[in-house]
């Protein structure tokens, strides 16, 4: 397979992942303060401060709006253009992606990818959005999981498939364990805290139903939510398919199936650091988890993944990318057209 | 619906003189006349819908939001008889089978300038001679593999050929997309009149790319080299390759080693055989053409010399779809095949000559005027209809470059039905018939049929508010 293919389908999928992440994070956080009455500018604006550190992109927040307000960051997160990471751009991302390996997406999937992309787009998605926002994130997160059905179902089980793989379980470890940082302020430095409010209780709550975990939890621990719990369950938890560990188990699945490289064994970079992530997640236990604090324990898991992702990189797709001058490579694709309007348009095709 | 419809001046593909439908199109009439406008209204949003989801659409260039736009389908279809395509086809053939002696004989021994049917100057001033490649041996001896010549008919019907799209003609996809479309809007109508497929392209095109691959490799690597995700025809180029079942690459996903084009993968480098590029000559390589190229790949014309790649349409065709030398293809036709060329040409004026630019210089206002190596629409002077500064401005840009320019008269575009904010008007059309030249030569029945929606306009590219039909070529007369 080609490396910029391989490289295409990797962040479509990733991008399709990362829009429904944020559709539920910032769905359940609309609902949780549904619950909370008379917060005042200050008390709200810590309820969206950590929704914004859990997208990961606080500082590009602050440079085009002044107060986190519900407005703005919703607004930041969902719709804005200047934002790559806003749902609606995620959304057109992962279908610029997906339109250049057009050839090797179904029809089935890429339909479904453009027609999520022409409702995000059109003045019905702002209609939908104003009328109930927990609409608007219902077709965002039916689609994602539409797509990832359709793909299931129709997409051969090849280089590319895995490749998909690859990119939605990284995605999804690396959201799963910042939606589950979105409390840690509430949490004592190291440990766990001796007891929890009833508000906390509502907001650890709120943190399972982002990771869409609340079913899962409520069958393995009842309905008593206490972080302890949580913190197992999205972290640790072998089968529920949320779980930075079943990520972890399933990227080492497709990056072996990439590789062939049998089952405790590696063969390249990107092999092992992520065989070494899955042996840790594999043998800790919960309390390990929160003994050096959560926070720090979930930041450094990210940096883990990020190390992942750029040994991904080094392995697979680097070969493809010589050098270029990206305005000129896009005025001369136009050109060949003859057009009589050079003016290039010039998008980010890529996402570092 | 169709009874309103009525003919106006110019000839008219559906009606004869006494307003009546031809046979051809008998039956197609009768199922439309059923129809009412709202059902058909209805029909035509669906299938724009459908256009829009799937992304059939062309980019518009300079818009920074990526806005894409669908090219306007109208859904009554052309109908060509049994016999005219007969016609049509055997009229292609000859001039494809010429074109390529042609390029043949220019590329090598030069015998046409020799024997004084073609003066030397007309070929060694061309922008797309490339004489690099003389005496160059091209696999199979084919220069044109994939033709798009554009076929229009004057006042009587006749049909006459416009140009020949020799390089890398693009519309072909809209001719599949356009049928598989119709079919789901009116599936009872294929059964009733009896319509030739036209799905069997892709399998012929890559039949053809494997027919001309290198000697001695059997099962060959081909891939479709596209200017990539900016291209108005980005669509059409992944379109293609995932019907041929082809890699579809960029210039950035080649190299070159040993010269052996190489794809790069995620396993390594692969090698490559045979290329179905959609890039022209003058981005393919730069090291030998443009040097600020970044679409194309270094060193790939050596390997193509080397005979370790092989290209359709080969390096230097262009110079067969000069406008100039259109002119002299009835003579070329004459010349190696000893016929008289089946469609004939529309009449045409050599700025270049002296006598034929004085006639061009004083009949400005009733000719049109083309620049020898623009397509697409660009470069043109439609004369009626064009402003005194605009026949002024041609006229300097003739005396400063004679060579670049050719005239013809203004031909009135037949006329076809045509949806026109909810009822049917004659409109403007042409037909461009797809031509792959391989082992044999094969024509996909029908084409692309053009409309220029714009009332009067006689101009059906897309880039200037043209519009597409389906083609139906029956498998009789009526």
């Amino acid at each position: 397979m080609l490396s910029r293919v391989a490289n295409s389908l990797y962040w479509m999928s990733r991008y399709i992942e990362r829009a429904e992440n944020i559709a539920r994070l910032v769905d359940t956080n609309l609902q949780l303060l549904l619950d909370f009455r008379n917060l005042d500018e200050k008390r709200l604006a810590q309820y969206w401060l950590p929704v914004l550190q859990a997208s990961g992109d606080e500082e590009a927040f602050f440079k085009l709006h002044e107060k986190a307000s519900g407005a703005a960051v919703t607004e930041f997160l969902v719709f804005q253009g200047e934002h790559p990471n806003s749902i609606v751009e995620c959304i057109s991302q992962a279908r610029e992606n997906a339109r250049m390996v057009r050839d090797q997406i179904t029809g089935e999937l890429w339909e479904e990818l453009n027609g999520l992309y022409l409702f995000a787009r059109s003045p019905e998605a702002r209609e939908v959005w104003s009328r109930s926002p927990s609409d608007f994130f219902a077709r965002i997160k039916a689609s994602s999981l539409l797509m990832i059905g359709i793909s299931n179902s129709t997409l051969t089980r090849n280089e590319g498939w895995w490749f998909v793989q690859v990119g939605k379980f990284i995605e999804r470890a690396d959201k799963t364990s910042r939606i589950l940082d979105v409390r840690f302020q509430s949490l004592p430095d190291r440990g766990l805290p001796e007891t929890i409010s009833q508000t906390e209780t509502v907001e650890w709550s709120a943190i399972l139903h982002s990771c869409s975990a609340w079913d899962a939890y409520k069958a393995l621990y009842g309905a008593d939510v206490h972080p302890r719990q949580v913190g197992e369950l999205l972290v640790l938890n072998e089968d529920f398919p949320r779980s930075v560990r079943f990520c972890a188990e399933e990227l080492n699945t497709a990056l072996r199936r990439l590789s062939g490289a049998p089952e405790g064994r590696f063969q390249n970079d990107v092999e092992r650091h992520a065989g070494r992530l899955l042996a840790e997640l594999r043998f800790s236990t919960v309390d390990e988890i929160f003994e050096p604090g959560l926070h720090r324990y979930l930041d450094e898991l990210q940096t883990k993944l990020n190390t992942i992702g750029v040994a991904l990189f080094n392995t697979y797709f680097f070969l493809s990318f010589a050098p270029v001058d990206e305005v000129q490579f896009v005025q001369q694709e136009e050109q060949q057209q003859q057009s009589q309007d050079r003016e290039a348009a010039h998008r980010g095709r890529r996402a570092w | 619906m169709l009874q309103a419809y009525t003919r106006n001046g110019c000839f008219d593909e559906m009606l004869n003189e006494a307003g009546k439908p031809r046979s051809h199109y008998h039956r197609l009439a009768e199922l439309f006349g059923t129809l009412t406008p709202e059902e058909f209204e209805h029909r035509r949003q669906s299938v724009d819908l459908a256009f829009l989801r799937q992304g059939i659409t062309f980019n518009v260039y300079g818009d920074s939001r990526g806005a894409e736009k669908i090219f306007p389908f109208d859904l009554v279809p052309r109908v060509i008889s049994a016999a005219e395509w007969e016609y049509l086809e055997r009229g292609l053939k000859q001039r494809i089978t010429a074109l390529n002696l042609f390029l043949h004989d220019i590329y090598h021994e030069q015998k046409i300038v020799q024997d004084g049917v073609v003066p030397p100057y007309y070929i060694l001033s061309g922008k797309h001679f490339r004489r690099e490649f003389v005496n160059f041996q091209v696999p199979k001896d084919i220069y044109i593999h994939v033709c798009g010549t554009d076929l229009i008919r004057g006042a009587k019907g006749e049909w006459m050929v416009l140009e020949d799209n020799g390089r890398c003609p693009s519309g072909v996809s809209y001719v599949l997309e356009n049928r598989r479309a119709m079919k789901r809007t009116f599936p009872s109508m294929f059964e009733t009149i009896g319509v030739r497929p036209v799905e069997n392209y892709p399998h012929e095109l890559l039949k053809m790319l494997q027919h001309i691959a290198p000697a001695g490799v059997s099962n060959p690597t081909i891939a479709l080299l596209t200017p990539g995700a900016y291209n108005s025809a980005y669509f059409e180029h992944t379109y293609l390759a995932r019907q041929m079942g082809i890699e579809i690459v960029e210039g950035r996903d080649l190299v070159v080693q040993d010269e052996q084009v190489f794809m790069r993968t995620t396993k390594g480098l692969h090698p490559v055989h045979v290329i179905y590029r959609r890039i022209d000559d003058d981005f393919l390589d730069p090291t030998v053409f443009r040097p600020d190229s970044m679409l194309g790949v270094p060193g790939i014309v050596r390997a193509y010399r080397a005979g370790n790649v092989s290209l359709a349409n080969s390096i230097g065709t262009g110079i067969a779809d000069d406008k100039v030398m259109y002119y002299f293809i009835p003579r070329i036709i004459k010349y190696y095949l000893g016929e008289d060329p089946l469609i004939p040409n529309v009449p045409t004026y050599l700025a270049s000559e002296e006598a034929d630019k004085k006639y061009i210089l004083e009949n400005l206002p009733s000719l049109v005027v083309k620049a020898a190596n623009e397509s697409g629409g660009y470069g043109m002077l439609m004369g009626p209809k064009a402003s005194k500064a605009e026949i002024e401005k041609f006229r300097e840009l003739i005396l400063e470059d004679p060579r670049n320019y050719i005239a013809q008269p203004m031909i009135m575009l037949s006329q076809h039905p045509t949806m026109v904010d909810g009822s049917f008007e004659g409109r403007h059309i042409d037909l461009r018939p797809y031509i792959v030249y391989g082992e044999k030569i094969t024509i996909v029945p029908g084409g692309l049929t053009r409309v220029a929606l714009r009332k009067g306009s006689l101009v059906v590219n897309s880039s200037q508010g043209g519009g597409s039909k389906d083609t139906w070529v029956l498998y009789g007369d009526e």
